[in-house]
């Protein structure tokens, strides 16, 4: 068996009166693509914010690498290894890229407002170090050639790029990515699915909603269905992509 | 490249003479109370670098930073003073204000930490409020700040045997206290301009404008929100203390009075009014507004006199009142600050496209 590196066990979310996650359990092993699908409105977003310590679920179990991250907040979240996009952009739009992904190394680096003032060599070192690896994320994603340019200006591609290379710059174990396809055309898609493999293969557990299902069954190692907060299909692309329960699901929304 | 770092140096050495013959050059032109609203452009320098920290670098608005210029200035005052007969010197007092300052930071940043916008607002212009009612009353039943009758005889800096207080000859040349302590301003001002310089250069300041931008997406990067909007606050606050020590003592006179709501306001229409943000607009602006009320004061009575042979609107009103127009088309016409950085230029022309 492969080593789970997130678990997350009767997980609820309400808000007022809708029950937007009921009960959600699910694994994610080290090293695979895991994709989250399911309607709009089925809490797949919900269940980000949840991961990623920006909404308190109401009850249940979350651990992730051997900590407790039940109720943690975002930044003791993303120290312990989750860094996240989001599936309507949100980069700091006056910051140029090269920024955003320095921000990124927010949380893997020390300086203090006295080391900054005093800027000894210490912290000059370090302000180095977070350029050098912004510039280096940059290439990896492949957008090093509008380093300099601010972030609003850049083309909805690049734009979704930056942000995977800002939330790579916190060195995550897990990145989850939030319909990072949406709005790409074919190409764009095709080289955006090469990416997030590079990605797994350079040793990052991803967690991914999609909805280009093509793609999700290409992609992914195992999937997970999601349908009114509830988790209704979990396993192998081929499996679940047969089950009725969540063909009925999707026909459901069709239908609507 | 050479090229630039010659010019850059030519630069700075042309102001730093410039800066350092000001006060003559002002004082034997136009006088020495010009030299003395020099010095408090200066302060009014470190003021506005100070709440520029916060409202420029961290987006958050506070109304009520004449607070910590109250706490500067106090702590200065009832360690150097007959009030309790305590005369701790300068390098003592300046730093416990500012350290006081900061903390009363954290006070305030500390409740309003989930609060934006409006309710912002109110809440730091109450505590602004709050430190000085209180300066007004902690007369009783202990008598700790002399209440609304302030606290006078603030001892002047003492640097070696040179007391700031008294004139001295160098050289023929005779400095006034305004020119000694000119020097004094100018240099924490240059400290301070470092601070915040470095400071917005930095994995700090990097992390300010996230949050200023999107809280939540800075949060979703690991930014603890919490620490470092307070720090902010307090480093905020640290300037404004240092500037309030500085001025209890040059004044040698406090009282409730000089902190009031109309500075805090006034401190932030620098910030503004010069372009949020971007230091060299913050510090025109803090000059600009140091002076320009001063030049109107000036001008005003004696054109009426000339215009009309008798004073029409009292010059005092007729110089609020011009002021107040002067910001208004100011606002109208250059929202983005007389000197704004180029991202903010930006942002604004962006924002009058679209
Ligand atoms: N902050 C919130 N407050 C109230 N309702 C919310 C909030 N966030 C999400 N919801 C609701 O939860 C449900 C699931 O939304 P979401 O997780 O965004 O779905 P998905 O990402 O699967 O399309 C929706 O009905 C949505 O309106
Ligand atoms: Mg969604």
């Amino acid at each position: 068996m492969s080593e789970v590196l997130l678990k997350i066990e009767g997980i609820n979310k309400r808000f007022g009166g809708l029950h937007a996650l009921s009960n959600v359990s699910l694994h994610i092993n080290k090293g695979e693509i895991y994709g989250l699908i399911g309607p709009n409105g089925a809490g797949k977003t919900t269940m980000f914010n949840v991961l990623t310590g920006l909404y308190t679920p109401d009850e249940g179990s979350f651990t992730f690498d051997g900590n407790d991250l039940f109720r943690a907040p975002p930044h003791v979240v993303v120290k312990s290894g989750i860094a996240r996009t989001f599936q309507n952009i949100r980069l700091f739009h006056e910051m140029t890229a090269l920024e955003n992904v320095m921000v990124g190394r927010h949380i893997r680096s020390k300086a203090n407002a006295l080391g900054a003032v005093l800027r000894n060599k210490a912290t000059r070192d370090e302000e180095a170090a977070i350029e050098a690896k912004a510039w280096e994320l940059l290439r990896y994603v492949g957008i090093e050639d509008v380093a300099y340019e601010r972030a609003k200006n850049l083309s909805y591609g690049h734009q979704r790029r930056l942000e995977i290379a800002r939330a790579l710059a916190t060195e995550p174990k897990l990145l989850a990515l939030d319909e990072p396809a949406a709005g790409m055309n074919p190409s764009e898609t095709e080289s955006l699915k090469a990416l997030m493999e590079k990605i797994r293969d350079g040793g990052v557990t991803v967690l991914l909603i999609e909805h280009d299902v093509k793609l999700m069954m290409g992609l992914c190692d195992r999937i997970a269905v999601l349908d009114y907060g509830k988790k209704i299909a979990e396993g192998v692309p081929e499996v679940v992509r047969k089950d009725p329960k969540v063909i009925e699901a999707y026909l459901g929304v069709a239908h609507e | 490249m050479t090229m630039d770092t010659n010019k850059k140096l030519a630069v700075f050495i042309a102001s730093a003479i410039v800066l350092a013959v000001l006060p003559f050059v002002v004082g034997n032109t136009l006088g020495n109370s010009w030299v003395r609203t020099i010095d408090f452009a200066l302060l009014y320098v470190m003021l506005a670098l100070g709440l520029n920290i916060v409202v420029g670098f961290a987006g958050l608005l506070d109304l009520g930073f004449i607070a910590f210029y109250a706490v500067g200035a106090y702590t200065f005052a009832l360690l150097g003073s007959p009030h309790f007969d305590i005369h701790l010197p300068f390098y003592i007092s300046i730093p416990l204000g500012a350290g006081l300052a900061a903390m009363f930071g954290l006070l305030l940043g500390t409740p309003v930490l989930k609060l934006k916008g409006d309710y912002l607002a109110i809440v730091t212009l109450g505590f602004g409020e709050i430190i000085r009612i209180f300066m007004n009353n902690l007369n009783a039943p202990v008598n700790i700040t002399n209440g609304p009758q302030g606290i006078n005889l603030i001892d002047p800096i003492q640097i070696g045997g040179l007391s700031l207080g008294k004139a001295v000859e160098v050289f023929g040349f005779t400095l006034n206290p305004v020119h000694l302590y000119y020097y004094v301003f100018l240099f924490l001002t240059v400290m301070v301009v470092i601070m915040v310089y470095r400071l917005q250069h930095s994995r700090i300041g990097r992390a300010w404008v996230a949050m200023r931008e999107d809280s939540i997406a800075a949060a979703a990067m690991g930014l603890n929100i919490r620490n470092i909007k307070l720090l902010a606050f307090a480093l905020g606050a640290l300037s404004g203390g240092v500037a309030g020590g500085l001025f209890s003592t040059f004044q040698g006179f406090i009282s409730p009075e000089s902190f009031g709501l109309l500075e805090s306001i006034m401190i932030l229409a620098m910030v503004v009014l010069g372009g949020m943000g971007h230091i060299p607009g913050v510090i025109l602006g803090a000059v600009v507004l140091t002076i320009a009320p001063e030049i109107l004061r000036d001008v005003i009575g004696p054109l009426q006199m000339k215009a009309f042979g008798k004073m029409l609107v009292d010059p005092e009103n007729a110089r609020m009142l011009l002021f107040g127009a002067a910001m208004v088309i100011m606002m109208l016409v250059r929202p983005e600050g007389m000197w704004p950085s180029k991202r903010r230029a930006a942002e604004f022309k962006d924002a009058k496209k679209g």
